[in-house]
């Protein structure tokens, strides 16, 4: 399958502006008026294209294909990015396309980090005025290019659904028939964009241009991607955490036929077959020896005593308000909790996976990729060529959630090892289910430590609070945004409260570990949220105040989106402090989102029956897609806060394997969701991450108001014992 | 060994080890690439077919199974509840980042096919082995109740 072949094409002269006549496939006349849906684009690419900018494309078949320089892993960005260019070019929907950018960071670095990378929830927030401008830019051009061809004043131009219209004159063009003569224009400087009350697309629920092809198996992921003489390899990776490879024995595995080869690698033993099964059958084969001198023995119980008299300490200051020891000396009532989080994994439903195909002096890679620029370096580095002769095509993902994100490239340098040791040809790298639960990367291991106090008439006075857990950005590329030695992904979300406390004191107590750690879908607000909000539901309800009332008494002004979510939340779910309901509100990533779950108990064990969600993000430039990531959070978050930790046993090895051990959030356990968006004209903010962070807090209240029980220990249902 | 069997209505014949899970002689020998990888082990549906007209995880099917059995992927579906399930996903934007999308089509047909107006309940218990990470699944039930409607007439 030659899938990508003329993308390379098609996008090697567009870093320069103005392009560019490609070869013209015989196909692509056929693909033009394909129906009235936006959809994924096609690699065909036709002469007479206007590229005005990096980000557009205007084909003479009328189609505008957006090029999206972040990954699309479910969180609706070739809609989301597609629809800002269409509204600024007056575009039919139905015209638009969508596709990956190539890796360039010179052209397509996220704006938030300075490099091509997706994370953080950043996407939109990051993409929200670059694409306005690209789509504008390019609708200037074309109507410069009507303006000379109706030979009447641009300013007397008028540009709807794609046509390009002087009514005066009654003369009209498609954008498709101005292509050729827009590429003469010279691109404004600056170009204008729209007074947000002209909006047409933005804010409406414009179909998903990836939909047709999601829901019929035609859309493309890496492990899609088949080459001539392609190998398919798997690596026998270490049994423990920081252990590495002694010796192996491959005599067994070359026996099997379609095992073509096997070769030691940093990571491990590449097994090589002429297909999957083969790769399989042959890694099982292999007998290695490790050496373990390095490695984690503890066991997940033993990290966890230990974790915890960490926090009993104070840990590096990060929040010191005030004087919250004096405080609690002096408080009528006190309250204390220790808090419990495990490793999690991210398990995206299509595992890990790469292509790498080395040519005589250019390599080509597909993969899921989503930090482009320091995948990108890796491969180039590792394959031991410049990178401009490395070719990354970023490949839909089936999903990420996180793990494709890793400061280290640990995937992209092991796919690049275990192409190199091949040679020449294309290898496919395949982690199975099993790799990607054993492979790290966690959610990190977390144990809060809180002291609240109260006075006599139930104020709180006092909020004493210490985080150990291991830094995610220490040891990595990111630790740049690190200051004073503190790692703010460790206790984001807990920094500052949304609520007047006079005495706030937090501390971070950095734990080691060769566990690898990472952000899992809201990175610090998956163990801060819960903390913050189960103890605050937990005071209010100890100085006998009301969980939403009492809250929003200690909003000030500096929380008026907090309190709008919560109010609106209030209203949607009926509340009254009905027992079996639960409620919690976090700010992350810039967006406010507040949830109320309501929760039964099902012979022990909390059943999440409803959740109302209300978020404000900012211009709500696709609401569909904003619910459907506060659906998706929620669900995401709640499976993982019921039943999910990734376990270590006696000696340091990873207890669960595959998901028959760590346990899926199946249909019948997703509860009934209602999403209520909050107006705004703010600029956007995230929506992949901020919908998981007060779901787990939101059942734990419930759960407490319905049974009396805190759950001080995550997952809520004690996990099968291995 | 040589295996001959039906896939979307055509006869295929492939030489392969009679122990390789159809998955992946659907996919490496034949580049039916719809039927996706998710756990090897029959756990989470990203790989299911239909054998014989039920639902079949091909990951735990060895091919020497299927001989001269029909087997329909997602490249296949052709009946009217398949045209109303893909429809329906489509209708309300269903899928997030898709990856698993295929499985839960090839059940959602497969249990209107059997069922033209599934309860709640019987939607749970027939999508109860497709795993969906981006929790796409109050719309997978949104959108099965909506494709019944539409077969209804």
């Amino acid at each position: 399958m030659t899938i990508h072949s003329n993308r390379r094409a098609f996008l090697k002269g567009t870093g320069a502006g103005l392009v560019i006549g490609v070869m013209l496939p015989a196909m692509a006349k056929a693909q033009q008026k394909s129906g009235a849906m936006a959809a994924l684009a096609t690699d065909e690419i036709v002469e007479g294209t206007f590229a005005p900018n990096a980000f557009v494309r205007v084909a003479p078949d009328d189609t505008v294909t957006v090029l999206i320089k972040h990954v699309e892993f479910g969180q609706g960005t070739y809609t989301g990015l597609s629809t800002l260019v269409a509204e600024e070019m007056d575009a039919d929907w139905g015209q638009m396309r969508a596709t990956s950018a190539p890796a360039d960071v010179t052209l397509y670095a996220n704006t938030a980090f300075g490099i091509q990378g997706t994370g953080g929830s950043t996407a939109m927030p990051n993409s929200y005025m670059q694409m306005r401008k690209a789509g504008a830019a390019a609708r200037a051009m074309l109507v410069s290019a009507a303006a000379d061809r109706f030979d009447v004043p641009a300013q007397e131009i008028t540009v709807s659904n794609g046509v390009v219209s002087h009514e005066a004159s009654g003369q009209s063009a498609r954008f498709g028939e101005l292509a050729e003569a827009a590429s003469q224009i010279e691109p404004p400087v600056d170009p204008q964009v729209k007074d947000a009350k002209d909006f047409a697309l933005v804010g409406t629920d414009v179909p998903k241009v990836d939909s047709r092809a999601k829901s019929d198996g035609t859309a493309q992921f890496t492990l899609d991607v088949y080459r001539d003489d392609m190998l398919t390899a798997m690596v026998v990776h270490p049994p423990k955490f920081g252990a590495t490879l002694a010796s192996h024995d491959a005599t067994d595995a070359l026996k099997i036929p379609g095992v073509v080869k096997v070769e030691a690698v940093s990571q491990g033993v590449a097994v090589y077959g002429e297909n999957t099964f083969a790769a399989l059958k042959g890694r099982a084969a292999i007998k290695a020896e490790w050496d373990e001198s390095g490695a984690e023995t503890r066991s997940t119980e033993q990290m966890m005593a230990d974790w915890a008299e960490a926090a009993e300490g104070d840990g590096k200051e990060v929040t010191n308000k005030g004087d919250a020891k004096a405080a609690l000396a002096e408080a009528a009532t006190t309250h204390e909790v220790t808090l419990e989080f495990p490793f999690l994994a991210h398990t995206p439903m299509e595992p890990l996976d790469a292509v790498v195909e080395i040519r005589d002096d250019e390599a080509e890679i597909w993969m899921g990729c989503q930090m482009q620029t320091m995948d990108h370096g890796a491969f180039a580095k590792v394959l031991g060529m410049p990178q401009d002769k490395v070719t990354l095509n970023t490949m839909l993902a089936g999903g990420s959630f996180g793990r494709r994100a890793t400061g280290d490239s640990h995937f992209a340098v092991e796919a690049a090892e275990v192409a190199k040791a091949r040679g020449k040809g294309a290898t496919k790298l395949l982690w199975t289910r099993e790799d990607d639960i054993r492979g790290g990367y966690y959610r990190p291991l977390t144990v809060h430590k809180m002291k609240g106090g109260l006075d006599a008439d139930g104020a709180i006075t006092a909020w004493d609070h210490t985080i150990a857990t291991q830094s995610i950005m220490a040891g990595t590329p990111f630790e740049m945004m690190m200051k004073d030695g503190l790692d703010p992904t460790a206790y984001e979300g807990a920094q500052e409260l949304p609520y007047a406390v006079p005495n706030h004191r937090l501390g971070w107590a950095q734990m080691e570990s060769p566990v690898s750690v990472l952000w899992w879908r809201s990175v610090g607000h998956t163990h801060t949220a819960y903390a913050v909000e189960t103890f605050i539901d937990e005071l209010l309800a100890k100085g006998g105040k009301d969980a939403v009332e009492g809250r929003l008494a200690l909003m000030g002004e500096e929380q008026a989106r907090e309190a709008a979510v919560l109010k609106r939340v209030a209203d949607m779910a009926g509340w009254s402090g009905q027992k079996g309901f639960g409620l919690a509100v976090a700010k992350s990533f810039n967006s406010y989102v507040a949830e109320i779950a309501e929760v039964e108990d099902r012979d022990g064990e909390p059943h999440i029956v409803n959740v109302w969600c209300a978020v404000d993000c900012g211009v709500a430039v696709n609401p569909n897609v904003i619910r459907a990531q506060m659906e998706g959070g929620i669900g995401y978050g709640a499976g993982a806060a019921l039943y999910d930790a990734i376990t270590l046993g006696e000696g340091g090895s990873v207890q669960q394997a595959n998901w028959d051990s760590y346990r899926m959030l199946r249909i019948g356990e997703m509860p009934n969701i209602e999403v209520s968006i909050i107006e705004s004209e703010a600029d956007p903010t995230g929506v992949g991450e901020p919908g998981t962070p007060p779901i787990a807090p939101a059942v734990a209240n419930a759960w407490r108001t319905l049974t009396g029980e805190r759950m001080a220990t995550l997952p809520m249902v004690p996990i099968a014992q291995v | 060994m040589a295996i001959t069997f039906t896939v979307n209505g055509e006869e295929r014949r492939v030489d392969v080890d009679p122990d390789t899970p159809l998955l992946w002689v659907l996919r490496d020998e034949l580049r039916l690439t719809g039927t996706k990888f998710g756990c090897g082990i029959a756990q989470c549906g990203a790989c299911t077919v239909h054998l014989d007209g039920t639902t079949r995880r091909s990951c735990v099917t060895p091919v020497s199974m299927v001989e001269g059995a029909e087997v329909t992927t997602i490249e296949g579906l052709q009946s009217p509840e398949a045209r109303a399930v893909q429809d329906a996903w489509v209708g309300i934007d269903v899928p997030q980042c898709g990856y698993c999308h295929s499985g839960q089509v090839m059940s959602a047909t497969a249990l209107l096919e059997g069922n033209p107006s599934p309860s709640d309940q019987d939607i749970d218990e027939a999508m109860a082995g497709n795993i969906c990470r981006c929790a796409t699944y109050h719309r997978i039930r949104q959108a099965i109740h909506t494709a019944a409607k539409t077969l209804e007439g």
